[in-house]
This record gives structure tokens, sequence and C-alpha cells, in this order.
């Protein structure tokens, strides 16, 4: 996995509740055996019309938002089901970092799996950071993870919280599966004990 | 020892590993898998050079693509795609040794009715699938968590899964239900009483008269939409009802394994004074026959009641009622049962099961589908689908004009050919009315099976307490 550096972008104001995982990445697009490509068919039914053309007033056809790194996203983002092609094609658009009031438990964590940083802040900051976001390509935002701290176009620094294992990981690049089977040892001891006491498993 | 509530329980009981900041590794005892979100999974261990862990509590199972009418052993009937999808859970099965009910078994179907089905579910164990309604399996007593798909590659590998606990929760429903409300209105009514953000960050236990009253298949229903909730996972504590279900089920313990299981069973309940972090009650007897209007599942109203406007809600809730009426193509102050039907889908694995389908024919039983409807049922898998029709309900169903389909998720997330089309508007027993979920622009009202079927019969949605 790729390293989270510090993130210095424009961010993309999509105010919306309840974005779904439906909406991040339509279901036809799950028939793909492969983790790369689905960016451009991020948000695909808002994106483009059936045609395929472009929908003008979508944020991210806008000219100032193509490039967006970073996202600021109404309450309970990533809803819906559990699948890793939302952060996928997330993550294969360009965005790295996703902000908002809550998000749903399994994207969530998908996230982390990605190189994707999701911050969950209070309603007035992430308030703050949409109208930040609103400004266009030339408010660029900084999200620090090794501080824990976003500064907004205008300077004002706000702190956020992150789990410290996760961050270890992000920052490091690290692959979950390698951390844990270095304990494979507690792993097998489990699995000898729970073969005297619940041998029906 | 301080009182623990179930998932306390079952959380201490799979713990292998604890580091000092609270991440743990919870040892998983069954993995489920399906052919959309583990491609990847397999690809990445075979990249790496790695086994799985424990084939023998691997089971795969193909569904969300799988098309649902006859003859479709013969390929042609998938798209290239879903095809594809198909095959390489075939060989990933074969090559890693895990075991797998193909398309062609009788035991096929959705995995979360295959799972408690064939006994692979069990009470105080930890399940964990690629999909979000592994929720499902709760309804055992059992820890149930949807995962994306780097933890299912981390399962194969490990039998473990990277946690940390969520709060716990509980949802009480006091009392009786009142005749025509089902186990799918209660959990309808609980998200629209908490939100699909209300059980974010906690594990819920469902407890209460009404909870201990249902069938299995009714707590499965429940424990279904635990994830529409937003919670990581739904419980309910293990009973007679459950053990009743569970014995003689083709992987349930057996002889002496079986009391020493039901002994061990019998301890998974929450103690007296157990700590829950939030507390939602509702009253079983004020639970009316519910319905979506709109395309998040919280949007829930009664069926007697009208279609709201943005106004009656605040925040980004405005905005989102605005659009979600706009794409429902529903006017406020409308009647629900004014809303007319164009299809209906009975099936998923919220209402897939033998109960639903009995519910179902009860009320077509001797009557006719509107003429013009489309109307399929899709049992959640091929044994649910030779009881019924063992049980004559098939019959029931095939006079009174529905589809009579095979087993498969089909139209709940349309990834197969049984999709809406743009503006068809659906009464569906599944559990998604997202925004394209069925169908581009597809419209869907979710309702209990018995509503969709009054729904069928009528051509609009329909309080089914007047067709009894
Ligand atoms: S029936 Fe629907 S919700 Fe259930 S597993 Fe299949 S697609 Fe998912």
């Amino acid at each position: 996995m790729e390293k989270f550096e510090k993130l210095h972008g424009i961010a993309a104001p999509m105010p919306l509740v309840n974005i779904d995982t439906d909406m991040i990445i339509p279901k036809i697009f799950l028939k793909t055996i492969k983790r790369s490509g689905l960016g451009v068919n991020l948000f695909d039914e808002m994106r483009y019309d059936r045609e395929g053309n472009e929908i003008e007033d979508f944020v991210l056809n806008k000219p100032q938002y193509r490039e967006a790194e970073i996202l600021v996203a109404g309450d309970n983002f990533g809803c819906g089901s559990s699948r890793e092609h939302a952060p996928w094609a997330i993550a294969d658009f360009g965005i790295k970092c996703v902000i908002s009031t809550s998000f749903a438990d399994i994207f969530f964590n998908n996230c982390f799996k990605n190189g994707i940083l999701p911050i969950v802040l209070p309603q007035e900051q992430v308030d703050l950071l949409m109208k930040d976001a609103e400004k266009g390509a030339n408010a660029r935002m900084t999200v620090d993870l090794e501080a824990q701290e976003i500064t907004t176009s205008d300077g004002e620094v706000i702190p956020f919280n992150v789990d410290a294992f996760k961050k270890h990981c992000l920052l490091n690049g690290l692959d979950d599966i390698g951390l844990t089977m270095e304990k494979a040892g507690a792993i097998e001891n489990y699995e000898s004990k729970m073969s005297q006491e619940r041998p029906w498993v | 020892m301080s009182p623990k509530t179930l998932y306390d329980k079952i959380w201490d009981a799979h713990v292998a590993h604890e580091s000092e900041d609270g991440t743990c590794l919870l040892y998983i005892d069954r993995h489920l898998v399906h052919e959309v979100t583990s491609p990847q999974a397999f690809e990445g261990l075979r990249m790496a050079g790695r086994k799985v862990h424990s084939p023998e509590k691997t089971i795969a199972v193909p569904d969300h693509n799988v098309p649902t009418t006859a003859g479709r052993e013969d390929p042609a009937q998938m798209t290239e795609e879903s095809r594809i999808q198909v095959e390489a859970l075939d060989k990933n099965a074969k090559e890693f040794g895990v075991h797998y009910y193909p398309v062609s078994d009788i035991r096929q179907g959705i995995v979360h009715i295959v799972g408690p089905e064939q006994g692979w579910t069990l009470p105080g164990m930890t399940v964990v699938c690629g999909d979000s309604h592994t929720a499902t399996h709760g309804a055992f007593g059992a820890l149930a968590h949807g995962i994306g798909t780097s933890e299912v590659e981390h399962v194969l590998a490990t039998q473990t899964l990277i946690q940390k606990k969520s709060k716990n929760m509980k949802v009480e429903i006091t009392g009786k239900l009142k005749p025509g409300v089902t186990a799918k209105d209660i959990t309808l009514a609980v998200i629209g009483e908490t939100g699909t953000a209300g059980g974010t960050g906690y594990v819920i236990e469902y407890c209460g008269e009404a909870i201990r009253d249902l069938s299995m298949e009714g707590r499965m229903t429940v424990c279904n939409m635990a994830i529409e909730g937003g919670a990581r996972a739904g419980l309910i504590a293990p009973d007679e009802t459950t053990f009743e279900y569970v014995k003689g089920r083709p992987h349930a313990p057996k002889g002496a394994q079986w009391e020493a299981a039901l002994n061990w069973w019998k301890t998974l309940y929450t103690d007296e004074g157990a700590h829950f972090d939030k507390v939602v009650t509702l009253k079983g007897e004020d639970i009316q026959p519910v319905v979506t209007w709109g395309t998040s599942p919280e949007d829930v109203l009664p069926i007697t009641a009208t279609v709201p406007s943005p106004e009656d809600f605040t925040g980004g809730k405005v905005e989102a009622a605005r659009r979600a009426l706009d794409y429902m193509g529903l006017t406020p102050g409308q009647k629900l049962t004014d809303i007319q039907i164009d299809t209906v889908f009975i099936g998923s694995c919220t209402n897939g099961r033998i109960e639903d389908l009995r519910a179902v024919a009860e009320v077509v039983k001797g009557k006719k589908i509107k003429d013009g409807m489309r109307a399929m049922i899709v049992p959640g898998s091929g044994l649910v689908r030779a009881q019924a029709e063992e049980e004559g309900l098939a019959d029931i169903f095939k006079e009174a004009g529905f589809e009579w389909r095979l087993a498969g998720c089909s139209m709940c997330l349309a990834m197969n050919p049984d999709q809406l089309s743009e503006g068809e508007r659906c009464a569906a027993t599944s559990n998604r009315n997202f925004e394209g979920r069925q169908g581009y622009k597809g419209r869907t009202h979710l309702v209990s099976p018995a509503m969709a079927a009054a729904a069928a019969i009528t051509g609009h949605l329909t309080d089914v307490r007047e067709l009894m």
C-alpha cells in the first residue's frame, strides 16, 4: 500500500447526506475481478447521463474540482454495501481523504486498507471546511496526518482524531496481513485452546 | 465479575490477541464467500503465495450474479462479466479447497440463507462475509460482521479480523405485535426511529417479548437490516427457538458434541445489570405495517400515512428528501396507498425464506395479481424452493400469476438480468431503496412479504390488513 504523505490539495464539497455505496460506484461496475480502473466510474450515475456525457453541474465535473484530492461530504457517507469497490473507485480517481460528520462502519474501515484517510469532525467544523471547499481550486487545504491537523485555505487549523494503529499503518503503507502473520503464534495458541473448549466449531 | 452483554461474551470468547491500544485479532469461526467481493482477495493470496488458513471453515456460494430463470446452467444466460466472476469463484473454491455450493447444487442460494440452513451458522460464533447483510446471522446469537475485500483476504489468510470493540446498543420491542405486522415492519420501524446512522459504532442486541415471539426466520429478517440502521452487527440471544432450528442441520454438532455446545450456548445472554451505551425501546403494539417512501431505508412511514414534504425535515435531510421525492416521482401529501405499483419483487436475504413465502401465499391464495403487473418470487435457496413446492405454495403463486424463480439475489441488487427500467416502480421485500439499486432510475418501496403480496393483487401500495 502507498504511504499517506502530507496532503495539500483541492477539496470538493458534497453536502448531500447519506451518500451510499450505490451512488459511489453503481453495481454494474462490481463485475470486475480487478481492483484498479474504477475511478472513471466514481459517482457514475450522478456524473454522467445515460449516453455517457458528463453532467455539467456535478461537482467533480466542474473545472475547478476535476483534480480534487479531498472530499468534504454530508453525514453518514459510504452507507450501504460492504463493496470495497467504493474506496477503490475513490482512490483510483485520486481522492486521498474524505471528511464528514460520520461514516458507515465498513466503508470507514475499507478506506484505511486503501490508503484513504477518512476524518470525522463535528458539524460546525465540517460546515467550515465545506465553505472552504466551495471556494474552488484556489483554496487548497492541507491534511497533515502526522500532526493530525487540517489547515484551511485561510490558515485556520482544525485538529482531528485518528486511531493510533490505523495512523501508523497509513503513514508507513503497512499491509495488515503481513502484520497479523507476525502474530501467528497467538492464533495457533487460540486454535489449540478452542479445539479443547469448543470442538464443534 | 462485572455483568456482561451478549456481545461482550462472544467478543471475549474470540480474542486471539490484544494489542496495548485495544486493537484485537478476533478469531473467525465461519467465513462465507460469494463471487462479487472475493475475486480480488483470492488473487491477492495467489500473488503473495499464501494459502487459505482454514478451508474447512470457509464456505463459498455464487448468488449475486446468477440468473434465476430456468436453464441458467447455460453460460449464455449471463453477461460476459458475470460469467467471469462466477467462473472465478468455481476455480478459486477448487484451488483453495473451500466448501462450495455451485449453481447446479440444490443447496445453492443466497449466502445468508444457505449458511443457517446448512447449520454452518451456530450460536456464539463469529461469522464474516464480504457482504454487509452478514448481520443476518446475528439471529442465532452469532457475532456476524460484513467486511470489505481486503478483510476477506485477511480472513482467508489468517482466520482473524483486526477489530476494535464496538459499543453496546439495546433495541427492545416490548409486548405483542398486532395482526398483519411482521418482523420486517419491526426492523424498518426501528430504522425509521434511529435513522440509518443511529447504529454507527454499535452492535445492537434486539430483545423484548415481540422479538422472543419471532421464529428464526423472523429474527433473521430483523438482524439482516441492522446494517441499514448503521450498526456493525445485530444480535438476538439464542433460546429454545434457536436450538430447535439448529438441531439436526447438516453441519450442526451431533451427540455428545451437541450437548457440550448446548451447555455453552445456554450461557449466551446479557447478564442482569450489564451496561448498554444506548437504549431504544419500541412498543410492539404501536408498530404498524410500514413502507418506505424515499431512497434511504430510514424514510419509513406507516402505510396509513401520506408522503411527507421536505420542510418536515431539518438540516441536510431537507435537501436529501427533496431529491428523494423527485427521484421517486412523489408529491407531498399524497396518500401512500394511492401509489401505483408496476412490479413486485419477493425474495432476498431479508425475506426469501419459507415463512416469508407462506405469508405471501396466505394473501394471494385464490386471487390473481393485477393485470399488467410484473410479479416475481425468488426463493432464497434451492431448498426453500423445494420446500415451497412440496407445501403447494408454488402452485398458489403460479395460479395467481407470479413468476416462480430459481434461487439467488436477483432483483435485490439487479446485478443479474432482473432489473427495473427507468421510472418503473417496485414494491420489494429486500432491504435497500437506494437510487438505482434495482435498476437505473428504478423506484423501490421496501415492504414486508405480506404487504408486497397485497400490492401485487391491488396494483397499488396497500394496507394488508384490509385483505385479511
Ligand atoms: S439478497 Fe440482496 S442484500 Fe442479500 S446478499 Fe443478495 S444482494 Fe445482498
